[in-house]
């Protein structure tokens, strides 16, 4: 059944995005926003694990966060989605939960 | 002033996922008002505070990322930003606030307030101060 899951912390102050990523099963759903979006940027300690995650499960960002910390769509791992808040609410319509990871 | 102090602000938080950011950076512009020998490390996610183009408008909370703009004018020059928390995040000094002063002297030329070091350097830094006040 297909689960969101929403992680708002940075990777590299706390292991809640590996924790997610350990335990979110194949198709699902994993939208960074808040310090989280932290984990969408390539060449960091974090990247590979999200590479690698990707085969499994889809990776969306919230782009408000990202405006609002500077980081610029250019520095995103390829394969990650951009969405608005437009898009964070379909996705939650579009999975039958959402698993909030704090 | 004889009881001047070495004062050393480190800043190891990303900037609006919490309030440290924003509350540190206000007992500095009090400290400065102080006069005393204040100086900002940023370091683990507290690199993330200093990055550039930050733009909280559709948030609708307040970028307080300017202000470091205004550290030189209290005289606060001495921000060190650890070289192993920046390539540990994908980031270079070109990704960072390019915060400035005026040197009195030296004909007020324009100079560079953030120097990179390394985390030997940093525990050195840290190791000659008198006070250490962690956000």
């Amino acid at each position: 059944m297909p689960m969101l899951h929403t992680v708002n912390k940075s990777p590299f102050e706390r292991g809640v995005l590996e924790s997610c990523i350990r335990l979110a099963t194949k198709g699902s759903a994993v939208i960074l926003i808040e310090d989280g979006v932290y984990g969408a940027t390539k060449a960091s300690t974090a990247s590979a694990m999200v590479e690698e995650a990707m085969k499994d499960l889809d990776f969306y960002v919230l782009s408000s966060d990202l405006k609002a910390r500077g980081v610029d769509e250019s520095r995103l791992i390829d394969g990650i989605t951009v969405v608005d808040y437009s898009g964070f609410v379909k996705l939650t319509v579009d999975n039958d939960k959402v698993q909030s990871w704090l | 002033m004889s009881d001047t102090k070495k004062f050393l602000f480190v800043n190891r938080k990303a900037p609006y996922g919490t309030i440290y950011a924003w509350e540190s950076l206000e007992v500095i512009l009090i400290s400065a008002a102080f006069e005393q020998d204040v100086s900002l490390v940023f370091a683990d996610d507290g690199v993330f505070q200093i990055a550039k183009g930050q733009d909280t408008t559709e948030l609708g909370i307040k970028n307080f990322s300017p202000t470091y703009n205004a550290l030189g004018d209290y005289d606060i020059n001495k921000i060190y930003v650890e070289k192993e928390s920046l390539e540990a995040r994908g980031l270079t000094v070109d990704d960072l606030l390019k915060l400035t002063y005026e040197d009195e002297d030296d004909d007020w030329a324009e100079k560079d307030s953030i120097h990179v070091v390394s985390s030997a350097e940093l525990a050195e830094i840290m190791d000659q101060q008198d006070v250490v006040l962690s956000f």
